[in-house]
């Protein structure tokens, strides 16, 4: 509770809020203290005395009533009515609620029915048939207002208890014997409260300005007795010979609900914990870079990631998720990119075209050249062409990577138009031909689904088709297979070996599936907690791994007919990437880590393609095994 | 399509039925004989006697409900005593300046809300955000009859610009700038709680959209960062945008019956809060289940609309 309160008013607004409404509450409660004029002594000799006049701090009405005296007491008067109706409303309508959820079937069904007949109600017709049958009046507008808000408690605190009504403790209180009233009573409600006060809290404010609305309207107080409302209906007649009268009752209307609005705000951001992280900030259109230190020179890859430095900053921390990848590819090469999940290995994909999201993602050091050209900080106009056109990406999970809404035909067609100007006919006609390249069979009806009328397979082949739509240079593959089963799996790893061989296409395949990069990839990186730990061709690596890590990792797979034997987990998990320690970071899951392993930068080294960064292989980088 | 929509319609028979019976129900919660309710005291036996016999008070309650209902579906909604005319005639009069005046309103609430929620969140903590955050705030606040009669003095009183109330001017006048004119107002103080309201809402969906890995295929795709706003996260966002356009005019609706009084509008709330201090029941009760139906119908059109927007739904 106090931690709730503190994060409550650490929201400045919030805090604002509850310290208006406090001082309203306060000094309205002291009204009847106060020495304050008789609010209905009239002296029509005084009447539209301006504010600040001897004796009227706030001016006269039209009978020469003093306004502060009337404010106060009509807000006081507001408050009470409004508070009144939101009690009544929370009370009877968390009853039905209550009944509905609990007892559930043929009760449940016919009161709800009820409940979405009064809602379908715009509700100031509800609250004006009420008051029309019982006559005006401020009890009957209360009445009014608190029998219009019935049905939103009934229904919420219904939602509430039908899923505690499940739960075990009431079968428990059940089968102890305890009635059904009993269970309602010391069961249902203490854990039901919380909700029905935080309901009340967001609708009372509401229900001050629905009673005001009434007696502005000249259905609630009558007079000589007067609310907010009622004061602002009144003082309507003079608004234009005497604006003051309006202004004051109207000023403290807006107060009230403004500062209740501001306090309903901050609570529900404070029980809202998505909020808290900052989570729900908006990825930009591409990754902030803020580079320290030196750009790599040019290289004459077709693709080359240079020492790639790749941040999150959450708040004071930074977790450096990429810290100085090194890859490349060349044209109709495949390069395999494999670790466990948080090694990186994704963030160094997405960098590569600024896709990281940011915030919190920020490129903080080296170089990613395309054609020699270096695309971090380059404008975003350059990386957009490049997007989908030069270096293409199929991801993971094309469920969620597609858009729900959009034909798979259209989204194939827009990749398209992104970079070139073709008319939609021939965007369609080449959309179908993709289809047809990636095997989606009866491309010409395919193309009209949507994402959700596919299946798993056909969505990815989607994906892929996306990807190939305007003939890359590279293609990125971030786990492209994952989701799908081993026989489709299959059909699209040929796919894209052919695509390969037959357009030259080059492509960098992100993966933590041994198999799968036996099958695909001429080359191999290792990542560990943002760094290649071993490259090399792939068959090497896979034969004889150098890195321990490596080592452990191809232990884990099982092998297929290779008769029963011990899998090798590796214990542990991977690092937290904030706090680093120095030396290896592999070091406090390896049993062969020594002290050296855990002091000062150990480098990736080896010759030609093959390199490790261990100070202790498992080989010598020629294949040999090292003696021990 | 087409079934979809009977679908619903047929759905909505019983809701329909529902709000016949609800109001009948409430209009028969008056104290004490509704007969001197209506007619005072100091009422003749023949007038209380002729009411007994116009609202078939008479007959027992379920009998009387079914003749009411069935006067009713042939458009019979009976006879307005202040007025001395059928009630059909003056609400249906009255519903359409409501209708002007809310379905102005609910398109400006709608249109500025959204763009002003995508505009915030596009710029998430930029100035253009800040300010909108900060308006919205305001606009949701302020009562709409308080802010209908501070536009009267600003505009109309002090600025001169608008006329101060009514539909049309009451020399010459009665055409479309004329009633563009006496609109502006009383369309915009209506629209703003709804503007403020469907704002912030536009601004989280958009908010919860943009952070969707679609939208970085989108971006992936090289699709141009307008194009990825303005369409693909729009168009996602509106799936929890247009629900919400559905409860808020419903809002505006209610609303209509503050500002039709701050600005004199000829409308149907006008009317029943007219209605309701005169004690002219049958008025009040036509108008209200007149009313309540129309909105029903719009809701339809809302679910129509969603299920065109959303392929997911099963239609």
């Amino acid at each position: 509770m106090i931690a709730f309160l503190k994060l409550l008013f650490r929201n400045r607004l919030a805090a604002a809020g509850a310290l208006v409404l406090t001082a309203i509450v306060l000094v309205v409660l002291l009204t009847p203290v106060l020495p304050l004029q008789n609010p209905d002594a009239t002296a029509t000799a005084d009447r539209f005395q301006k504010p600040f006049s001897q004796g009227h701090l706030l001016g006269t009405d039209h009978l020469g009533r003093d306004l502060l005296s009337r404010l106060l007491h009509g807000t006081r008067l507001s408050l009470a009515v409004g508070v009144a109706a939101a009690l009544i409303a929370a009370t009877i309508g968390s009853a039905i609620g209550i009944v509905a959820g609990y007892f559930g079937g043929r009760i449940d069904n016919v009161i709800m029915r009820g409940v979405d007949m009064l809602m379908a109600f715009p509700y100031i017709l509800l609250a004006l048939a009420i008051v029309a049958a019982l006559g005006p009046g401020l009890m009957n507008a209360l009445i009014a207002v608190a029998a219009v808000n019935v049905p939103f408690f009934a229904r919420n605190i219904r939602g509430v208890t039908v899923g505690l009504a499940g739960r075990e403790f009431i079968d428990a209180a059940r089968l102890a014997g305890m009635g059904h009233s009993r269970i309602i009573l010391t069961e249902l409600l203490p854990n039901v409260l919380p909700v029905i006060i935080i309901a009340m809290s967001t609708t009372v404010g509401w229900m001050i300005l629905e009673t005001a609305g009434l007696s502005f309207l000249g259905l609630g107080s009558q007079p000589p007795q007067a609310d907010l409302g009622s004061m602002l209906g009144e003082a309507r007649s003079a608004l234009i010979s005497h604006p003051h009268t309006s202004v004051v009752p109207g000023l403290m209307i807006f107060l009230i609900v403004m500062s209740i609005n501001l306090l309903g705000d901050g609570v529900r951001d404070a029980l809202d914990p998505r909020l808290k992280s900052g989570a729900l900030s908006r990825p930009r259109a591409t990754t902030l870079v803020d580079r320290k230190g030196d750009i790599p020179e040019r290289t004459d890859d077709l693709l080359a990631i240079q020492e790639l430095e790749t941040e999150f900053r959450v708040g004071r921390r930074t977790y450096r998720a990429v810290g100085g990848v090194t890859l490349s590819v060349r044209p109709g090469e495949c390069l395999g990119v494999i670790g466990e999940s948080g090694s990186g290995k994704s963030v160094t994909a997405l960098s590569v075209m600024g896709l990281v999201a940011s915030p919190p993602g920020v490129i903080a050091g080296g170089a990613v050249r395309f054609q020699g050209e270096d695309l971090v900080g380059a404008p975003y106009e350059t990386l957009r062409q490049k997007r989908g056109d030069r270096v293409a990406y199929i991801f993971q999970d094309p469920l969620s990577t597609l858009h729900p809404l959009y034909r798979v035909g259209r989204q194939l067609a827009e990749a398209i138009q992104s970079h070139h100007r073709i008319s939609d006919r021939q965007a369609r006609d080449r959309a179908i031909g993709l289809l047809r390249d990636v095997r989606i069979p009866n491309p010409e009806s395919r193309i009209d689904n949507y994402p959700h009328e596919m299946s798993g397979g056909m969505r990815q082949r989607v994906g892929i088709a996306m990807a190939l739509a305007n003939e890359p240079d590279v293609i990125i593959a971030d786990e492209p297979t994952t989701a799908l089963d081993v026989t489709v799996q299959a059909q699209i790893l040929s796919l894209l070996q052919d695509l390969r061989r037959d357009r030259g296409l080059a492509i960098i395949f992100i993966t933590h599936d041994f198999g799968v990069v036996g099958q695909l990839c001429d080359r191999l990186a290792v990542m560990y907690a943002g760094r290649i730990v071993e490259e090399g061709p792939t068959d090497d690596v896979l034969e004889s791994p150098a890195h321990p890590y490596t080592a452990r990792l191809i232990a884990c797979v099982p092998e297929l007919g290779g008769g029963r034997r011990e899998l090798a987990a590796i214990p542990g998990l991977p690092p937290v990437v904030d706090d680093l320690p120095p030396g290896c970071a592999f070091a406090p899951r390896c049993d062969k880590a020594q002290a050296a392993c855990r002091q000062g930068v150990i480098p990736l080294e080896g010759q030609d393609t093959r390199a490790v960064r261990c100070l202790y292989p498992e080989t010598d980088l020629s294949g040999k095994e090292v003696a021990r | 399509m087409g079934g979809y929509i009977l679908k619903r319609l047929i759905s909505a028979v019983p809701v329909l039925l529902g709000i016949t019976i609800i109001v009948f129900l409430i209009m028969s919660l008056i104290p004490g004989d509704p007969a001197t309710a209506i007619l005072g005291s100091y009422a003749t036996p023949e007038n209380v006697e002729k009411i007994n016999r116009d609202l078939g008070l008479d007959k027992p309650m379920v009998q009387r409900y079914f003749i009411w209902l069935g006067n009713m579906l042939q458009g019979d909604f009976g006879r307005s005593y202040s007025l001395n005319r059928p009630v059909i005639n003056e609400v249906l009069e009255r519903f359409n300046a409501t209708l002007i005046l809310a379905g102005t309103s609910f398109v400006l609430c709608s249109v500025m809300g959204v763009l002003a929620g995508v505009v915030s969140a596009a710029r998430q903590y930029g100035l253009a955000d800040k300010a909108i955050t900060f308006t919205v705030l305001i606009g949701i606040s302020v009562p709409s009859f308080f802010l209908g009669m501070m536009m009267i003095l600003l505009f109309a009183v002090n600025l001169k610009w608008l006329p101060v109330s009514g539909m049309y001017a009451i020399y010459g006048g009665g055409d479309l700038p004329d009633l563009v004119s006496h609109l502006i107002m009383p369309a915009l103080a209506l629209s703003a709680v709804a503007t403020g309201v469907i704002a912030r809402l536009s601004r989280s969906a958009m908010l919860e959209v943009l952070r969707q890995d679609y939208i970085r295929t989108a971006r992936a795709k090289g699709v141009p960062e307008r194009r990825v706003v303005m369409g693909h996260a729009l168009r996602a966002a509106m799936v929890s945008i247009i629900p919400v356009l559905g409860i808020q005019a419903g809002f505006v609706l209610s609303g209509s019956v503050y500002i039709e009084i701050v600005f004199q509008w000829p409308g149907v709330g006008r009317m029943l809060v007219d209605a309701i201090l005169t004690r002219d029941l049958l008025l009040v009760q036509g108008g209200v289940v007149f009313v309540a139906a129309c909105y029903v119908i719009f809701n339809i059109m809302v679910d129509v609309a969603q299920s065109l927007l959303d392929p997911r739904i099963k239609t």
